[in-house]
């Protein structure tokens, strides 16, 4: 009945046939009558005074409309761009919220930051008059490293944050606190062993293929706006604009995110240049379109990770964990972006548990300021860098007391029978199997054969290492009233909205959003499920507010988890009514109603009706219990789940390091993962690839370098390395489930598993290849350069 | 330094008034209305804005589009032929190898270049082939996989 793409089905994606035929709709593919163009204008310099802006020559180019600057923007009443989570500090005061104008007035903090817009009649004209404006500037001091912005004397980038300290902050969640700092002590006062690490969990770029664009179009007729833009939440970006930045009625402001190419978290903010475009939208009367080029999104778009982190963790005699001590600084850099006083706290510090029963966690982060482009959520968000400093310690507390690192871990794992598990960092673990998971990736390893294969590398000159991480990570952001209380400034559920039209065919108006994650396919797969209907009769409407009802969009892996439980129970609403209708139509109880395949059915007969002749009769009453029920079969369910869900798995690689020229080849890869029940395995498998393939590229590849001013250096494709097919290997994926608790379908979210699992992984196999030189340290990108020179310092004692 | 370029598209013989500093994935998007080849880069790495000219993959980013004159230029639109999906088309669908779609015609359009000169490329070859394609979606695994599969499909409707 469901076309044979019900639930657990590989079903081909119904997305896909616009996008190999050319004819997906990005916002960069549309384009509005008279639209003009928007160039701007940014700061070559990471920080300095803004002491006037002259535009004259720059209006004298051809096609030029406006040149319009943040004192335009003051007058016009627009407000700074929102910071959506508050943190407070140790000390109990809340965390320095500088105001941030989407286009600088006094002064700029980092390379890219916008000081001007140029709009004119084409691109080519706005970009060139671009040049022309004068932007006069009184350069400061500068630092680009959090470290160096800490020190005493550093040059002070916001006057309210002494010592550039955003925040610093302990977490004591209720499980442990107060005494979570002396318990720890008390762990490592009496251990047996001690491992002790600094780690540097590098800068990254998010780099979706898609480069970000925004189109606003203004009606002067109706005062309606209009805007197109690379968004990954459509009404976060209204709910922004209306209420903080451009202050309009939100019934006037339609946000479309129509095809996506890629988000990765660096589409989900309310960025400067949406904003700046709807604001010059509305006083020029003319569509504005904004397109960035690749060089502008290294500046533009918010970034990831940038953290240093000691990790400290205690063992027994027996090895077992019994404390484990984390002390992070984290770059927020010029100013703060939306999440970013949150990603490293609430993100971070509550899966430092890891898969691990340390009963003894403590844990600080001082959040700095450095003039840097604002880092924020990029795919794992907090989780990577969790995962990073617990795997790397656990992998080197195995090499410190001589024990199999498998061995080690699967001595500590939280056990089956504890789930629901509270860890002492405040999460409460749904399910897991560990230890199943653990054996499934040795298998798919060939963990016992690795001498052998290490003896085979070692022949053709090579040095072979092996590494392993377990990771869990949260997802399904997130109970609204545990958010809430932890410094969100919104709420996070989701909603769906099932329209069963008169034939029977079915349109959902789902909140989530796709931009790659096939909701198109998977969520038409529960429908299809659900309803005994063809999977072909269902289609997915999202990513336009003038469509669908107000959804809080796709992020941290919460589309299925809370996006399609909304959407199962908006399928629940719609099976109950039609229950009843069915019941009048057969001259039943709706209590002897069942339904199944498609089909209402009289319990124990053969009496039956199709849930097409149920529709129908929804929407042609001729036959209908009017008295009792209206008429029309559309549902819309809003959930906000009890929890998050808890994906975990166990990956394993094997790499080969050449010790002439310290050039990794990454040889083997496999994941086994827990992501509780499946709709598509093909998806899931999609997902899990391409969250590998960051990982794979943070630990080998990917660096935002800046100098220690704060220019950027790896600004382009040509500096920046980014994972190429040349530099992967095939994967090995394999699932295991232990369904959620904690929603109706069981299931758990994938996108963001690879991304945090592969970093330590990998990192644990080149250390694990380097260990026979003396290298005990790398950090990453593991590059060839990084591990030539750290031979060269082992082999000469330094 | 304003000109009319003539050229096959897709099939049709077209020409457009176009500037000298013009690009061709330009005067395709903006004047053709054919958006399939996208900009996902500005130093010609990314791919995403493959087509082909006189039957060879360029990145139409990197091409002025008076360079095109008296050309045949094919793009994505062009290439399942009476709406059939090209055997390449095909295997993306099948083997998921695409998620937002944003590289995918590029990257179709380079892989189809790669079948004509190489009709059953190994792995390496494929990876190889593709280093001037970025994916930041799929971890290239199934690209791969549809590659090979399409040359397999291909070579079937040969013999």
């Amino acid at each position: 009945m469901t076309g044979g793409m019900g639930i657990g089905v590989s079903a081909p994606r119904t997305e896909d046939r616009r996008f190999i035929t050319g004819r997906g709709r990005y916002v960069d593919d549309i384009n509005l009558r008279s639209q003009q163009y928007a160039w701007f204008v940014r700061s070559p310099h990471p920080h300095a005074e803004v002491r006037g802006v002259d535009a004259a020559d720059a209006l004298k180019m051809p096609g030029v409309t406006a040149v319009l600057t943040g004192a335009d923007m003051q007058a016009d009443d627009i407000g700074p761009l929102p910071v959506a989570w508050g943190i407070t500090s140790r000390d109990g005061s809340p965390a320095f919220e500088p105001e941030y104008p989407a286009l600088a007035t006094d002064r700029v903090r980092y390379v890219g930051n916008p000081v001007a817009v140029v709009v004119a009649e084409s691109r080519t004209q706005a970009r060139d008059a671009a040049e022309m404006v004068n932007v006069d500037y009184e350069e400061l001091e500068s630092m680009s490293s959090a470290t160096a912005a800490m020190e005493e004397g550093a040059p002070l980038i916001h006057e309210g944050a002494p010592g550039n300290m955003c925040f610093d902050w302990e977490w004591l969640p209720a499980a442990m606190a107060p005494d979570a700092r002396s318990n720890t002590d008390k762990a490592f006062e009496e251990a047996a062993h001690v491992v002790s690490l600094e780690l540097v969990n590098n800068r990254l770029a998010p780099n979706a293929m898609e480069p970000r664009a925004s189109l606003a179009d203004f009606n002067p007729a109706t005062g309606q706006l209009t805007l197109y833009t690379t968004s990954q939440n459509p009404h976060v970006n209204r709910l922004l604009l209306c209420t903080a930045t451009l202050k309009m009625p939100e019934h006037k402001v339609r946000v479309v995110a129509p095809d996506v190419g890629g988000g990765f978290g660096s589409k989900i903010y309310h960025y400067a240049e949406e904003l700046t475009v709807c604001w010059a939208s509305r006083r020029l009367r003319v569509p504005v379109k904004w397109t960035a080029e690749r060089s502008e999104s290294f500046l533009a778009d918010a970034q990831g990770r940038d953290h240093v982190t000691r990790v400290e963790l205690a063992l027994d005699a027996d090895a077992h964990f019994t404390g484990m001590r984390v002390d992070t600084v984290a770059n927020l850099g010029g100013w703060l972006s939306a999440f970013g006083p949150a990603i490293p706290t609430v993100f971070y510090a509550p899966l430092l548990a890891g898969v691990y029963r340390t009963p003894n966690i403590y844990v600080t982060v001082k959040g700095v300021f450095t003039n840097t482009t604002p880092t924020d959520a990029y795919r794992g968000a907090g989780r990577p860098e969790a995962c990073y400093a617990v795997e790397r310690a656990v992998d080197e507390a195995a090499v410190q007391i001589g024990m199999d690192p498998a061995e080690l871990r699967r001595r500590n794992f939280i056990q089956p029978d504890e789930f629901p598990y509270q860890s002492p960092v405040g999460q409460l673990y749904d399910s897991g199997d560990f230890e199943g998971c653990l054996d499934l990736a040795r298998e798919l390893n060939g963990y016992e054969e690795f001498a052998e294969r290490r003896r085979q590398s070692q022949a053709r000159g090579k040095l072979r290492g092996r590494g392993m991480c377990f990771y869990i990570e949260a997802c399904g952001a997130a109970p609204s009233q545990a958010a809430g209380q932890l410094g969100a400034r919104a709420g996070l559920y989701e909603v769906a909205t099932v329209r069963v039209h008169p034939s029977g065919s079915v349109q959902v108006l789902t909140g989530a959003h796709s931009h790659g994650q096939s909701h198109e396919t998977t969520f038409a797969q529960i429908v299809a499920e659900r309803l005994g209907i063809d999977f072909g009769n269902v289609e997915i409407v999202h990513g336009d507010t003038g469509e669908i009802p107000f959804g809080m969009g796709t992020y941290g892996s919460r589309s299925l988890a809370v996006g399609g439980t909304a959407l199962y129970k908006a399928l629940d609403k719609v099976e109950e009514k039609g229950r009843k209708i069915a019941a009048h139509l057969l001259e039943a109880e709706a209590a002897d109603i069942e339904f199944t395949d498609g089909q209402f059915r009289v319990a124990g007969t053969d009496r039956a009706v199709p849930f097409g002749d149920v529709a129908l009769a929804a929407y042609v009453p001729h036959n209908y219990p009017l008295q009792e029920l209206e008429p029309g079969l559309e549902e819309t369910a809003f959930f906000d789940p009890e929890n998050f869900t808890f994906p975990s798995g166990c990956y394993i690689c094997e790499v080969e390091v050449d010790r002439q020229t310290g050039e990794v080849e990454l040889c083997d890869f496999v994941a086994a993962d827990d992501f509780g029940n499946i709709i598509n395995p093909m998806v899931v498998e999609g997902q899990v690839h391409g969250g590998l393939a960051q990982g794979i590229g943070q630990a080998l590849l990917e660096h935002c370098r800046y100098t220690p001013e704060g220019q950027l250096l790896s600004g382009s494709y040509m500096d920046y390395c980014m994972p190429r097919a040349d530099d992967l290997p095939n994967f090995v994926v394999a699932t295991r489930c232990t369904p959620t608790p904690f929603n109706p379908l069981g299931v758990k979210g994938c996108g963001e598993a690879g991304a945090i699992g592969a970093p330590p992984a990998v990192i644990n196999a080149v250390l694990d290849a380097l260990r026979p030189l003396g290298v005990t340290h790398i950090d990453m990108p593991a590059t060839p350069q990084a591990v030539w020179q750290a031979i060269q310092a082992a082999q000469s004692g330094d | 330094m304003d000109a009319t370029v003539s050229f096959t598209l897709n099939g049709k013989n077209v020409s457009a008034e176009t500037t000298g500093a013009t690009l061709l994935v330009d005067l395709l998007r903006n004047h053709f209305g054919l958006t399939g080849a996208h900009v996902g880069c500005d130093t010609s790495q990314c791919g995403a804005c493959v087509i082909h000219v006189d039957g060879v993959s360029v990145k139409s980013c990197t091409m002025l589009a008076a360079q095109a004159d008296g050309s045949t230029v094919e793009t994505i639109e062009g290439l399942a032929a009476n709406g059939e999906l090209h055997p390449v088309q095909q295997a993306f669908h099948e083997h998921h190898a695409l998620q937002c779609g944003f590289c995918t015609p590029g990257m179709i359009m380079s892989a189809v270049d790669l079948l004509r000169r190489n009709p059953r490329p190994s792995e390496v070859e494929v990876r190889d082939w593709l280093e001037g394609n970025m994916c930041r979606c799929t971890g290239y695994h199934n690209i791969v996989k549809a590659v090979r599969a399409a040359a397999v499909a291909m070579g079937e409707q040969a013999s």
